[in-house]
């Protein structure tokens, strides 16, 4: 049982790292309609900026001033990259983040090399928060969780109560009339990817030392974002919210427990075969639940795009 | 158009005047990764390699009458297909001694390859030395007379690791884990099987594989070996997968041994710092850290002056160079690699810088015999330490001719 709530701590702090990623492609893909395929990259920049900044200053100024410089980029990016891209439609805009991702990765590269950066928690939260039958629990986790509940109330207190965020709401449904109005949606295109970007970056600089910082840490996490929103719908903050601490759920409890195959076909009726390295069904004999828990986000996902093909809380079909 | 000509001409002529001059050196292919992931490890490797030959012999007159050592560099991309082609290439410039170490899978098809090569082309056989792929096959039923290693194979290293743990009678239960694949495979049923004969008391309480480079957070991992109540885990986890899950267990409360085969530089020992004092354990041959011997001191400290971002992390490097090199001082030759190879069969080594212990290479299966650490990561001096990070490798226990008395199957065909 202590085992469980541990799992469910982890889970959480999972899953609300993978909300912050989420939580700004949601919004740049309803808005803008650009599969955002650096998105993770950005979030390995905001970690190795991060890093270097606190070679010089401490964590503390690296949390602040590392997603400003991501979300500046982030902006730079679209105004002059693609924005000029978009008028030529879908395809182009994909090949271009596509080369972004590996552009950034190879830029990574070229500045920190291709190992692991010695990035870590900043001292003051250096310390065991509580333990449960002897899992420690360590206070820079409860810091991550506190972060991520802070940053989805200053985005909903944003979205739902501000007129910006009712610009962008009405921006996301109808950009043609909203621009009729004479607002500048350009320019809300470009402040909506700028803060997406920072968010990724914010996810990285909080990340990185726990989960590690090297030039692969984009890669990791590239595809499952794009699950995320999918399954959370479009646009929807709820739905990204959900969507990532049911992914961030499934994955810690599926690599915890060792169920295995055998146990399930056994009590389905099945025989178990007398020589297992001859039988044509040795892979799927073995396998244990750890093994297949990479696949079941995705697996998820296939399921709720047949059953509700516009996510758990979108308005529209993806 | 004449003075086209001309040139040409001349550039004849140095052309043979240069291979006449290319003659007088002894040219090593090193094939190993020098662009991909695995570039930083395959880069320190081959500077640990060109430093090696440049201050072990070249300056000290190199072989024969004065033949200088030149190391060529040839990518393979850490694949065994593109590392064919590049054997291929250096045999075409009349290479004649090829030195590989990442990988066992590129080891294999190179001895394979090598092996195939030498029966079909007397006239311009290849050697093989094997600097680190630790697979147990390539001295025991892949072996063949052209290939020697230099470093402990993989069962040689779990013998020397279970014997010091059979030794702690702290140690009750241990788990194991590893990367989904042939090596985290072989070493986990290796650790079992030997735990097993040296301790049954030992209970194996956890015995699992994870995705290979897959895994974004280790912490359920983390927490099954917490909650098993292991005394010690075992794994052969390299690279990010070693980094990630040795820090998550070590920052969920575990606080036992975690005993490792590769949990050292290319920024590993940077990135554990504090936190894996007292806890990482390796397993290796070498040196210790400062080395005992003044000029193996002195031959570090002109090597991170040189290379100031390198580790000497590969240390059986200079048993290669200059066991090579006494090998062809002995032949008498350096191109009738028979002669070279019978001079190596058999080799007594005493002169590592890293070892007091005379190092053999068993005639029986190529394979050196030599002496195995369990070292601890802790804080060392500079330049002795890895990653410039102020820790480093120090030995714990260590087991002198280790791994001898593990029988070999190998059956060599001399030529």
């Amino acid at each position: 049982m202590s085992l469980f709530i541990v799992n469910i701590l982890d889970g959480l702090v999972t899953g609300l790292l993978l909300f912050m990623l989420c939580s700004g492609l949601t919004l740049i893909f309803s808005m803008m309609g650009v599969l955002n395929f650096a998105h993770a990259s950005f979030y390995m920049l905001g970690a190795y900026f991060a890093y270097q900044i606190s070679m010089f200053t401490g964590f503390w100024a690296g949390l602040i001033v590392a997603p400003i410089i991501v979300g500046v980029m982030g902006a730079l990016i679209e105004r002059y990259g693609l924005r000029r891209v978009h008028q030529y439609g879908h395809v182009p805009e994909l090949i271009f983040t596509f080369g972004l991702a590996l552009l950034i990765e190879e830029f990574v590269q070229f500045f920190w090399g291709r190992q692991q950066v010695p990035y870590n928690p900043p001292e003051a939260l250096d310390f065991t928060a509580f333990a449960i039958a002897g899992n420690t629990f360590p206070a820079y986790k409860v810091f991550m969780i506190f972060m991520a509940i802070a940053l989805f109330l200053v985005l909903l207190y944003i979205l739902t109560r501000t007129r910006v965020g009712m610009t962008i709401q009405a921006a996301l449904s109808y950009p043609e009339t909203v621009q009729n109005l004479g607002h500048n949606v350009p320019m809300v295109f470009m402040g909506v990817f700028g803060v997406g970007t920072a968010m990724a970056g914010l996810a990285g600089v909080i990340a990185g030392p726990v989960m590690g910082t090297f030039p692969g840490m984009a890669f990791t996490l590239g595809a499952i974002v794009f699950v995320c929103i999918v399954v959370g719908g479009l646009g929807s903050l709820w739905g990204a919210l959900v969507a990532s601490l049911l992914i961030g759920w499934m994955q810690t409890f599926a690599a915890s427990y060792n169920l295995r195959m055998e146990d399930l076909l056994i009590w389905l009726g099945f025989e178990k075969p007398m020589l297992m390295w001859e039988s044509a069904w040795q892979d799927l004999w073995t396998l244990t639940l750890p093994q297949v828990g990479p696949i079941l986000p995705y697996l998820f996902m296939v399921i709720v795009l047949v059953v509700r093909p516009q996510g758990l809380f979108g308005k529209r079909e993806t | 158009m004449k003075s086209l000509k001309k040139f040409a001409l001349g550039m004849a002529v140095a052309g043979l005047a240069a291979t006449a001059a290319a003659a007088e050196t002894v040219k090593i292919a090193y094939i190993d990764p020098l662009s991909g992931p695995f570039a930083a490890t395959g880069t320190n490797g081959l500077h640990q390699y060109q430093f090696a030959a440049d201050t072990l012999v070249n300056e000290r007159g190199g072989v024969l009458d004065g033949q200088m050592f030149e190391i060529v560099a040839f990518d393979n991309k850490i694949s065994p297909k593109e590392s064919l082609i590049q054997l291929q290439v250096a045999i075409d410039q009349g290479i004649r001694y090829v030195v590989q170490g990442n990988s066992s899978g590129v080891a294999n098809a190179l001895t394979d390859a090598i092996a195939k090569h030498n029966d079909r082309n007397p006239d311009d056989r290849v050697l093989f030395l094997n600097y680190s792929a630790v697979d147990p096959a390539l001295t025991n039923d892949k072996c063949n007379f052209w290939h020697f290693r230099f470093d402990a194979h993989a069962d040689m290293k779990m013998d020397a690791l279970t014997d010091v743990i059979a030794e702690n009678e702290d140690i009750k239960k241990i788990y194991v884990i590893g990367q989904d694949y042939s090596f985290g495979k072989a070493v986990a049923s290796a650790a079992v099987r030997m735990l097993t004969a040296k301790r049954p008391d030992i209970e194996i309480v956890g015995n699992e594989l994870h995705p290979i480079g897959n895994v974004q957070d280790f912490t359920p991992y983390a927490r099954k070996v917490v909650s098993s109540g292991a005394d010690a885990m075992i794994t052969g986890n390299w690279g990010s997968d070693m980094l990630g899950h040795g820090k998550a267990v070590i920052e969920n409360g575990f606080s036992g041994p975690i005993y490792t085969y590769y949990a050292a530089a290319d920024g590993i020992t940077a990135a554990f710092g504090e936190t894996g004092v007292g806890s990482l354990k390796l397993v290796a041959e070498g040196g210790n850290n400062p080395p005992s011997k003044p000029e193996a001191q002195e031959y570090v400290r002109a090597f991170k002056e040189k290379h100031p971002d390198g580790n000497i992390s590969q240390s059986r490097i200079t048993n290669v160079v200059q066991m090579l090199a006494m090998a062809i001082d002995d032949a008498g030759t350096a191109t009738d690699v028979v002669k070279v190879a019978n001079a190596l069969e058999g080799m007594e080594f005493a002169d590592s810088l890293w070892s007091d212990n005379p190092m053999v290479m068993r005639p029986d299966d190529h394979q050196l015999i030599q002496e195995v650490h369990i070292y601890g990561h802790v804080p060392v001096e500079a330049p002795f330490d890895f990653d410039n990070s102020g820790y480093g490798l120090k030995y714990e226990n260590s087991i002198v001719n280790a791994g001898a008395d593990l029988p070999t199957t190998c059956e060599m065909e001399r030529p």
